[in-house]
């Protein structure tokens, strides 16, 4: 049988629709990461000018997740994708909503990082917050890359590094109520800490989201819920 | 601009770097067997090694599958990959071409179809066939849906007669639209219309199983969604094997789709997982619209 090539639809701008909604995502993707890395930047720094800067930039993730959702739309009504094409489709549709979402805990985590600043003018750094920050932000980095290249091994290698992330955040909830036991002037300051590493460990969740649906996207597997 | 941003055209390069989307099923060789479940504990018809000739040329290769009881089985694939000739060994239809030999084993409840002494026209009553195009005969309504029952002997009076052309004709949904006008010609029906006195011609002998050929190709969307809507009604009375270009309407009438490619059957699955898992490369490939 004569060697054939399947990489390309039939209709040219079927390929170019598909091709523009991954674009799209992973710019979306590239956005969001950035708001996280400047959200956690702004509280381990004490910089509320760069966190009234995520705070502003949200908006932006909210108008891709309403952009690329109506591509997807389009797609579907236009085309009636099947298969890997269907996959593709609808994985990108709750790809959206959990990026959309890591979006609004970048904000949240902003939110803390402002009054943070006002409450004790200077941090130390919260390196327990940096922690936890750098491994959400290695493993939504991950996702990303996973989604980009269609790795499936990858997305399922990065799902594991949400369990370490459920652990360091149990520690880190436990060295808090130490504090706030120690010095109970220290409460409202440990409270919004608190509120910041619980955005973090849902930022993991989402990203562990996204791995789960990239798994689908290239082997047709749903593999939620499983563990 | 604040360092923020600098992350972006990273993030766009290895988009672009990674383009379309790997392909993890099947390559395809000359010797292919068919994938997935071609065979059924509730087999109505059983098909074993099928080869079907036109001459010198081979339109089918080697083809076994079942048909199971009271389902819907669709048959898909590119012009020219022998599903249309494979529905027609079902009812010795390819008898009739000429130069046409079929080799295999075809048989229904047991029994084998190609056995010498079968009686061909009370096969064809046994399993009925619905062309691409409607063909009423240019008769009545009434006589077009009778015209079967009569000679094959199912009614006794006239009253029984009545009775199976409202039957049949209740079960097509054409009975509401034509009861008024049983008596005028069957060609003066609409297009769906006709597609469905058709399907009352072939239900009025009582068949086990029903052959639609494309049966919607020359409709419009209106009439198409009723027939699909019959045929999903039909299953639960008659066995129903379809041939369609239309694979959103292999979506979604059928209970088993079966992919045909050059005569060879490739895969053959439960429908919903032919249209979102395909098991096979050529499937998914002729699905999403990559070649046909």
């Amino acid at each position: 049988m004569a060697k054939m090539s399947f990489e390309n639809h039939i209709m040219k701008q079927f390929d170019e629709e598909l091709e523009e909604i991954r674009t799209r995502l992973m710019e979306m993707g590239g956005k969001v990461e950035q708001q996280l890395k400047n959200a956690i930047r702004a509280v381990s720094e004490a910089d509320s000018k760069l966190a009234e800067e995520v705070i502003l930039e949200e908006q932006r993730v909210d108008d891709m997740e309403v952009d690329i959702d109506e591509a997807c739309i389009l797609i579907i009504a236009r085309r009636q994708p099947a298969a890997s094409d269907l996959r593709l489709v609808m994985m990108v549709t709750k790809a959206v909503n959990d990026l959309e979402r890591i979006g609004d805990e970048a904000k949240k985590i902003a939110n803390h990082a402002v009054i943070l600043t006002e409450q004790s003018g200077s941090s130390n750094g919260y390196p327990e917050i940096r922690h936890i920050g750098n491994s959400v932000i290695r493993m939504l980095e991950n996702a990303l890359d996973a989604f980009a290249r269609f790795d499936a091994d990858a997305a399922l290698r990065t799902i594991e590094e949400d369990e370490q992330i459920d652990l360091d955040y149990k520690t880190a909830l436990r060295e808090l109520v130490t504090y706030m036991m120690e010095d109970p002037r220290s409460i409202s300051r440990a409270i919004n800490l608190l509120w910041v590493i619980r955005s973090l460990e849902r930022i993991g969740d989402h990203a562990k989201n996204l791995c789960e649906q990239i798994v689908f996207v290239v082997k047709g597997k749903d593999i939620r819920h499983q563990r | 601009m604040s360092p923020a941003n600098t992350d972006k055209p990273s993030m766009l390069k290895k988009a672009a770097a990674a383009k379309g989307m790997p392909m993890q099923n099947l390559e395809v060789d000359d010797h292919q067997v068919t994938v997935g479940q071609s065979f059924s504990d509730n087999a109505k018809m059983t098909m074993r090694n099928i080869n079907v000739f036109y001459g010198d040329n081979q339109a089918i290769h080697d083809v076994s599958i079942d048909i199971a009881k009271n389902q819907v089985i669709a048959m898909i694939g590119p012009s020219g990959c022998g599903k249309s000739t494979f529905l027609r060994t079902l009812n010795r239809m390819n008898d009739t071409v000429e130069g046409c030999r079929v080799e295999g084993d075809i048989r229904m409840d047991g029994e084998n179809l190609y056995a010498p002494k079968l009686d061909v026209v009370e096969l064809r009553a046994r399993v009925g066939m619905v062309f691409q195009k409607p063909n009423p005969f240019p008769k009545s309504i009434y006589d077009n849906v009778a015209y079967g029952a009569k000679i094959h002997g199912l009614a006794d009076t006239r009253v029984d007669l009545d009775e199976i052309v409202e039957n049949s004709l209740r079960k097509a949904s054409l009975w509401k639209e034509v009861k008024e006008r049983l008596h005028q010609p069957g060609t003066g029906l609409s297009g769906g219309q006709q597609q469905r006195l058709c399907i009352a011609r072939a239900i009025a002998v009582s068949p086990e199983v029903i052959l639609m050929d494309e049966p919607c190709s020359a409709l419009d969307p209106i009439a198409t969604a009723r027939i699909e809507e019959l045929i999903k009604e039909l299953s639960e009375n008659f066995t129903i094997a379809i041939v369609t270009h239309s694979m959103q309407q292999a979506a979604r009438v059928s209970h088993r789709t079966a992919y045909f490619h050059l005569g060879k059957l490739i895969e053959v699955n439960p429908t919903e997982q032919v249209f979102t898992m395909p098991q096979h490369r050529l499937t998914e490939a002729y699905i999403t619209g990559r070649f046909g």
